[in-house]
């Protein structure tokens, strides 16, 4: 699905990603751990090809396509989708446009904002005085709408209330197509699915989706299966492996002692 | 109407220049009272598609409660809806009909003296609409009115007044257009608007002028307590030289008024429009809004706030958006608080579009260009509250109407 090769990034003259090689295939999703300041934002939006970052070396393949230079809004089209930290506030569209522009029908969006707790934002302008949570929620509105084979998220769970945490890693699993049902309550038994008021379950039919996901607590791991895990550190990719047991380790060790000394080894 | 010695004071302004804007000489154009349209009917199609343009209904005028046209001098159709309790006629006539009236409001928020169009106005033979609203008379369906200019070279002048009464409210939306034909004109628009306590105005005018028109509205509004005045002005045409400083004085407590405003200058525009809002007794608010967009042109945008007395909140904002590398636009915000306890406030802000919220767009599937369209009319969508939907429609309408293309 996605193949990065020997990519290198800098932003403002300043070299932010080294010699990174990633390899995503069909359907799997992997994570990224990594301390602040390291490179992961960068990453996923060099990969979505947002302007601010220069590709000095190396190559980015999308579906086997070279994307390396590729538009942003081809690489939408062609099947990215991005949730980053901090959107902008676009006066004046409301978020119902916004996701009916991202390609929802009309009474899709109507249904799935209510399960995002979003169906008061929908007249609003998107982001506008938004809270961390609220942004979150809106993206993910966004990316059920524009149903992308890959996805990307920039720490789904950052700013997000206890209640909501599970809403959230369960909209991204939605879009990841496992199995989620978008019904309004954001628990996980029986009784919800009978309020679900989806027909077919899952609208989403049989896909190989993939996702690429930023996170520091690892709670959106309990909500998403993730295959793969990789520690990004000064810029590069020093460590992968199982994400529970890279996380577990990260959590005992720290990033530093697990990076050097080999994070996968390392047995709690 | 005037005692001498006023008519002497006001013929003396027929050669004061107004503070702003280009010294337009009056004498150079044609003023005559002369009757250039027998009717609706009788105007050509593309004068009626004008007139929709700006918000004139012409032939289902169900949803309208009256309807006021005057061509260039002459008032060609006044009709109120049958059962509206409403008077709207023609100034003159009104002034003849009322002279009781006359004394009270007749160039009390406009001085006649103001300039040299005002001069002009109140000179002249007078025309334009009358509207008087009784105390608690609550008219939901707006009354429409344009002022056309037909006729090449034409000096069209119009003096306006609405007077709502204790409670009564009003939707009125103006269309003030000119014939695509014509090249050169001068309007001059004087509008005193007085809204009594708590009583109602939303006030809607949409401009679309010939390329060489000059137009100079004077509008003065006067707040009583509790009393609300919206108005709402959409210019999105090529205007060659357009000056208006509209003003609010709220003079009772809890009035409140909020001015919002929509420019497109396309190259060869030239706009100095302003809002001003005084906020002369406790509990007062104003709110003044304007977005406006050069494709070319020039915008300037004045805003003033003036804060008179204590526990009074006003703000103020102007963004404006640069989308060519041509063009102007001066935004100059002032705010002026005369006691310690005031809250005035603005934003200004001008610049081109921001690729962060481009690339935003972009990366949920809009093309650079879709993208920029739909920033640019979201910029110039503001949240109108208490318009009737039909207006509201309107305005969208003449916003659709403003598309925005790569390399204007």
């Amino acid at each position: 699905m996605l193949k990065i090769e020997h990519l290198s990034v800098e932003a403002e003259g300043r070299e932010i990603l080294h010699d990174i090689n990633l390899h995503i295939r069909p359907g799997e999703v992997h994570v990224l751990f990594g301390p602040n300041g390291t490179g992961k934002s960068t990453l996923i939006s060099t990969i979505m090809g947002f302007g601010q970052y220069k590709i000095t070396a190396g190559k980015i393949y999308f579906k086997g396509e070279d994307i390396t230079h590729m538009p942003i809004f081809d690489r939408a089209k062609l099947g990215i989708g991005v949730m980053i930290q901090r959107p902008p506030t676009i006066k004046g569209l409301s978020l119902r446009q916004m996701v009916n522009l991202c390609g929802d029908t009309k009474e899709e969006t109507e249904m799935m904002a209510k399960w995002m707790r979003l169906d008061h934002f929908l007249d609003r302008s998107v982001n506008e005085g938004f809270s961390g949570g609220e942004i979150k929620r809106s993206e993910l509105l966004q990316l059920m709408a524009q149903k992308p084979d890959l996805l990307l998220l920039d720490e789904p769970e950052s700013g997000v209330d206890v209640e909501n945490i599970a809403l959230v890693g369960r909209a991204a699993n939605y879009i990841l197509n496992n199995n989620e049902k978008p019904c309004g309550n954001p628990c996980r038994d029986e009784k919800c699915n009978e309020e679900c008021p989806f027909a077919n379950p899952n609208p989403l039919t049989v896909s190989h989706r993939s996702g690429l996901i930023i996170t520091h607590l690892g709670h959106i791991l309990k909500y998403v299966p993730a295959q793969v895990a990789h520690i990004l550190y000064n810029g590069t990719i020093a460590a992968s492996g199982d994400p529970q047991e890279l996380f577990s380790n990260i959590s005992e060790y720290g990033y530093e002692k697990c990076v050097y000394g080999g994070c996968r080894r390392m047995k709690k | 109407m005037s005692t001498d010695m006023e008519k002497e004071k006001i013929t003396e302004a027929l050669n004061k220049a107004a503070v702003y804007g280009n010294n337009i000489d009056l004498n150079t154009f044609d003023d005559n009272n002369d009757v250039h349209a027998k009717s609706v009917e009788s105007m050509s199609n593309p004068d009626k598609k004008t007139m929709e343009k700006v918000g004139m209904e012409l032939n289902d005028a169900e949803d309208r409660s009256g309807t006021f046209l005057q061509v260039d001098n002459a008032p060609v159709e006044i009709k109120t809806k049958k059962d509206t309790p409403m008077v709207l006629m023609n100034t003159g006539d009104a002034a003849k009909k009322y002279p009781e009236l006359v004394e009270k409001y007749w160039w009390k928020a406009v001085k006649a003296d103001t300039d040299k169009y005002t001069a002009k106005t109140a000179l002249e033979k007078e025309n334009g609409y009358f509207v008087h609203l009784q105390k608690g008379v609550k008219i939901a369906a707006p009354v429409q009115s344009c002022m056309f200019m037909s006729h090449e070279n034409q000096l069209q002048r119009v003096h306006n007044i609405i007077i709502l009464e204790e409670g009564a409210e009003l939707n009125l939306i103006t269309g003030c257009a000119s014939d695509p034909s014509l090249d050169k004109g001068v309007h001059v628009g004087v509008s005193e608007l007085y809204i009594g306590k708590n009583a109602k105005l939303t006030f809607t005018m949409i401009h679309s002028w010939g390329h060489n028109v000059a137009v100079r509205p004077r509008t003065v509004a006067i707040v009583d307590e509790g009393g609300l005045y919206m108005s709402n002005y959409v210019n999105m045409d090529k205007v060659a030289d357009v000056q208006m400083y509209p003003t609010v004085h709220l003079i009772g407590k809890g009035a409140t008024t909020r001015l919002n405003s929509i420019l497109v200058a396309p190259e060869g525009a030239h706009m100095d429009i302003g809002g001003k809002a005084i906020l002369e007794v406790p509990g007062t608010k104003a709110e003044i809004i304007t977005r406006s967009i050069s494709t070319g042109g020039t915008i300037i945008n004045r805003g003033y706030l003036e804060g008179k007395s204590e526990g009074v909140k006003a703000h103020l904002e102007c963004n404006g958006l640069m989308l060519s590398k041509k063009g102007h636009i001066l935004a100059i915000p002032e705010l002026d608080a005369h006691t310690g306890n005031s809250d005035l406030s603005h934003e200004a802000a001008v610049g081109k579009v921001n690729q962060e919220e481009i690339e935003y767009l972009m990366a949920r599937g809009l093309s650079e260009d879709e993208a920029t369209a739909t920033i640019v009319r979201g910029f110039l969508n503001i949240n109108i509250e208490g318009l009737p939907k039909s207006l509201e429609e309107k305005i969208n309408k003449t916003l659709d109407t403003f598309t925005y293309t790569k390399g204007m």
